[in-house]
């Protein structure tokens, strides 16, 4: 119990010691894998307001462009849900741009979008966007066949066989697409920045890297690895306090 | 409209069904007749249910036609408890659904208190197999969940009387609780509660002690029929258990499987009020026995 607490940050600091214990022994140039300790030092170099600055760049996108997919998406997912016609027509649409690849369409987007934070927030967007239409929608539909028979027999709104029913059954569907989509949200707003950014940890990556300030860059992907970890934790946390209901019993 | 109606129930009365529902056991006649046009009343007292060839087909997702009910004819009497019996996939539940107006039958007609069925009505209730309770509310909001989901709030009224119910049901202790910590009996129970709230004229209830053990399921039979003895409904009673149509039932239809069709409707004498000591009578497992071979015998050949 005490030691499985413990478990995910002793296994992260022996990588790290592995890590510059590999590079110290076999002497490996910084750069071509900097070491741990030089990663950090490599970050103390650039002032932090520009750490900040980069990160609240890229945090935006993040969070803008999966919020904007939430909200397209839950409703979406009760329309499909609701009409088969429509369900018909729209999936297929989904998937296709689902296996558009994302790195694909994005120089093309921002070309049609122009340069500014329109084109980032619709590829982050876009590929937060399928999961969560599918899993809201599954999850619409995992409600069982006698609620809504009961819903229908009653002959209430059917607003409310959706908010009554449906959407609390789909809450572990929801929150789990959640947690796959924050995380898909800063691969695409890494990838948008790639393309077109002036600002932005993914733009910071390609910069560095270009420079060969690899601790930098490192240190921008660690930064990254954090923000994708605490909002996929933020998410894990709206689910304990809010829906600790839907949580499978322990028994 | 009030016109049009009349006639019809005038016409109604004189078609030889009402004569069987009016004779069917458990039919509660008025007791008076004092104003000169009850006379009229009485005669013209619409069945609570009717089937009139009634034929139900459902085209599955491959697109080819199933046929669930062929022609069907059912005649169920005010406060009449029947129980239908039959094979899997004879199409039960398709009655209940029809009879519930979540589904339009393909030919021939359901009539509920002798107006034709043509959606949901709210003196119908449902009880399913499974208790299918929301598990985010505790008992008590399940029991008044039908208020609230048709029109968006429970009164001071309504949840008061649902802790009446739950009292009823023995469950008045775990109003607060989550279904979760019930078990499987107790939910049902709470199921049952919840259609009893709406207090509906018309129960159907679909196979629902038939995820029980043996001994839950006597349990709450014996305590559906007390709280039908204190409230008499008419009741359709699916079941798979010849002894729990048996113990509960005016009338007994034996269904014949694919196309389902109403084979043999058994009355039966047991007196009431009924309880468990019903089943020493020998004339119960007699009717059990003969009943079973027919079940047997007639679904074996076809
Ligand atoms: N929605 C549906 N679409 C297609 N076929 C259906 C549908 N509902 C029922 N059926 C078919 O109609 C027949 C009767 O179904 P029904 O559920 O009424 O049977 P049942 O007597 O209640 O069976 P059981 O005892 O297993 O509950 C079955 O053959 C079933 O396959
Ligand atoms: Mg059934």
């Amino acid at each position: 119990m005490r030691l499985s607490r413990f478990a995910p940050a002793l296994t992260l600091i022996s990588a790290l010691l592995a890590w510059q214990a590999i590079c110290v022994v076999f002497s490996v140039p910084a750069y071509i894998l900097p070491r741990p300790s030089q990663v950090v030092m490599a970050a103390t170099e650039v002032p932090i307001w520009t750490w900040l600055d980069n990160i609240g760049a890229t945090l935006e996108i993040v969070l803008a462009g999966f919020c904007i997919s939430f909200a397209i998406a839950i409703p979406l997912a009760m329309l499909l849900v609701n009409s088969p016609l429509l369900s018909s027509t729209i999936v297929p649409l989904l998937v296709v741009i689902q296996s558009t690849p994302i790195v694909a369409i994005a120089p093309i987007l921002v070309v049609s979008l122009g340069a500014g934070a329109l084109p980032r927030t619709v590829i982050t967007c876009l590929i937060t966007f399928f999961p969560l239409v599918i899993a809201t929608a599954a999850g619409l539909r995992s409600a069982p066949a006698e609620l809504i028979e009961l819903s229908e027999s009653l002959k209430a709104p059917r607003f409310r066989q959706y908010t009554q029913i449906r959407l609390p059954y789909a809450v572990p569907h929801i929150i789990g697409a959640a947690k796959v989509a924050v995380t898909l949200a800063v691969i695409g707003a890494v990838v948008a920045e790639f393309v077109a950014a002036d600002k932005g940890l993914g733009y910071m990556i390609l910069n560095y890297t270009a420079v060969f300030k690899l601790g930098r860059a490192f240190f921008a992907l660690i930064v990254l690895l954090c923000i994708s970890l605490s909002l996929y934790q933020v998410v894990a946390l709206i689910e304990r306090t809010f829906f600790s209901w839907s949580l499978p019993e322990r028994r | 409209m009030g016109l049009f109606d009349t006639g019809r129930m005038i016409h109604r009365s004189i078609s030889p069904g009402v004569a069987t529902s009016l004779s069917a056991p458990g039919y509660a006649q008025p007791a008076s007749t004092q104003a000169p046009d009850a006379t009229v009343l009485r005669i013209s007292t619409p069945s609570a249910l009717r089937f009139q060839h009634v034929t139900h087909t459902f085209i599955s997702s491959d697109r080819s036609a199933i046929t669930a009910l062929s022609d069907v004819n059912l005649e169920v009497g005010r406060t009449e408890f029947v129980s239908i019996i039959g094979a899997s996939g004879c199409g039960k539940s398709t009655i209940l659904r029809l009879a519930s107006g979540l589904l339009a039958p393909s030919s021939g007609e359901v009539s509920v208190f002798g107006l034709k069925v043509t959606e949901p009505r709210n003196d119908i209730a449902l009880v399913f197999q499974r208790p299918t309770l929301l598990p985010w509310l505790n008992i008590a909001d399940n029991v008044t969940f039908p208020e609230r989901h048709t029109t968006g709030r429970v009164t001071r009224e309504t949840a008061d009387r649902a802790l009446q119910i739950l009292d009823v049901v023995g469950l008045r202790d775990f109003a607060q609780k989550k279904p979760s910590e019930l078990s499987g009996g107790m939910q049902q129970r709470v199921a049952i509660a919840r259609a009893l709230l709406q207090d509906p004229d018309i129960l159907l209830m679909d196979e629902p002690f038939s995820a029980l053990d043996a001994l839950t399921r006597d349990e709450l039979s014996v305590e559906l029929l007390g709280i039908l003895d204190k409230r008499p409904k008419t009741v359709i009673f699916v079941t798979h258990s010849i002894q729990e149509a048996l113990l509960l039932s005016d009338r007994i239809v034996v269904m014949s499987p694919r196309p389902g069709k109403v084979m043999e409707t058994i009355t039966v004498p047991l007196a009431r009020p009924r309880g468990l000591d019903s089943m020493l009578d020998p004339l119960f497992s007699e009717m059990a026995n003969e009943i079973r071979s027919k079940v047997f015998t007639r679904s074996g050949k076809a």
